[in-house]
């Protein structure tokens, strides 16, 4: 058993912290020159920047929290969390831009005798 | 033999305990991260995040998080080997970096509140405090976590508990600095464009 964690201990190497520090340094360093220097219009910006970030996530996943090596439940509370944040995330802003939609050409005084004629509230 | 094989089971239930609390922690992000997201363009007349955020400071700040995040690497590598030294020496320039980026996140925040753009300007701005400054107080108790663990390796000579902390630490570190991208690509680089 101690045999195991040693090995596990001594098989990671630096060279794994190098590569994933110097990846990371690229992608920041990506991210920031395309937005400051405008290589798209915004509505792609965002995706682009976006996917950028999710590849650094991964990036620093596997080569600094070492995750798929060792434990196999890290994984699996991992791809749980990460569900979890997607839900909330997209659940969130998917509620909200629907309520937005549905009441932005009101006035508050609107809202509220909407609201109080058809919702009962 | 047997006792050996406790200590690691017990060590390794103790490192799934602490990374469900990391799990849970994204959890929190998560939620400020969405309202943030809601809220963005809600500046109630105030200023947007295109006229407060200076990004090549930001860029500044990422590095050092960055560094640092590389930095608790070797450490918690250097004290798998028993590499005494060179381990204190990882953990101090770790904190110097740490402490680095607080200070400048601080400094970014004194400025903003000195200008009348406090937490209470706008939803906008709210949702941007709540946001970073819990990366920032994250970041707070991890330095004196640090501190604490240098005190102890040094002054106990290394022991395996201690030992099995700083690798705890070191996952606590590199998940601030996920966060941290997260918050740099999301709040700064695309919120600074609205």
């Amino acid at each position: 058993m101690k045999i195991n964690v040693e090995q596990r201990d001594s098989s990671t190497r630096y060279i794994s912290y190098v590569v994933g520090f110097i990846l990371s340094i690229v992608a920041t360093v990506l991210a920031y020159l395309i937005v400051v220097n405008h290589v798209w219009p915004m509505a792609t910006l965002v995706y682009v920047i976006l996917a950028i970030a999710v590849i650094q996530l991964v990036t620093q996943a596997v080569f600094f929290l070492h995750i798929g090596r060792g434990s196999r439940w890290k994984l699996v509370t991992f791809a749980f969390a990460i569900l979890i944040v997607l839900i909330i995330v997209i659940g969130t802003l998917w509620i909200m831009n629907n309520l937005n939609y549905n009441m932005t050409r009101m006035t508050p005084d609107q809202m509220l005798l909407y609201m109080k004629q058809n919702e009962g509230i | 033999m047997k006792q050996i094989a406790d200590d690691v089971a017990v060590r390794d239930k103790k490192t799934l305990g602490f990374w469900i609390y990391l799990m849970t922690d994204c959890v929190l992000f998560a939620a400020l991260f969405a309202t943030f997201a809601v809220l963005h363009t809600s500046t109630f007349g105030g200023p947007t995040g295109a006229k407060l955020f200076d990004l090549p400071f930001v860029l500044i700040e990422t590095m050092i998080l960055l560094t640092s995040s590389f930095t608790i690497g070797l450490a918690v590598l250097g004290s798998a080997r028993g590499f005494k030294k060179q381990t204190l020496i990882w953990l101090v320039i770790t904190f110097a970096l740490g402490a680095a980026f607080l200070t400048l996140e601080l400094t970014e925040f004194s400025h903003l509140v000195a200008d009348g753009n406090g937490w209470d300007r706008s939803a906008f701005l709210s949702s941007f405090f709540t946001l970073v400054g819990t990366h920032g107080l994250h970041i707070a108790i991890g330095l004196l976590w640090l501190i604490v663990m240098i005190i102890r390796l040094w002054r106990f000579n290394f022991k395996q508990s201690d030992l099995n902390r700083l690798a705890l630490f070191g996952l606590f570190w590199h998940f601030l600095d996920i966060v941290w991208i997260f918050i740099f690509s999301i709040v700064y680089l695309i919120g600074g464009m609205s």
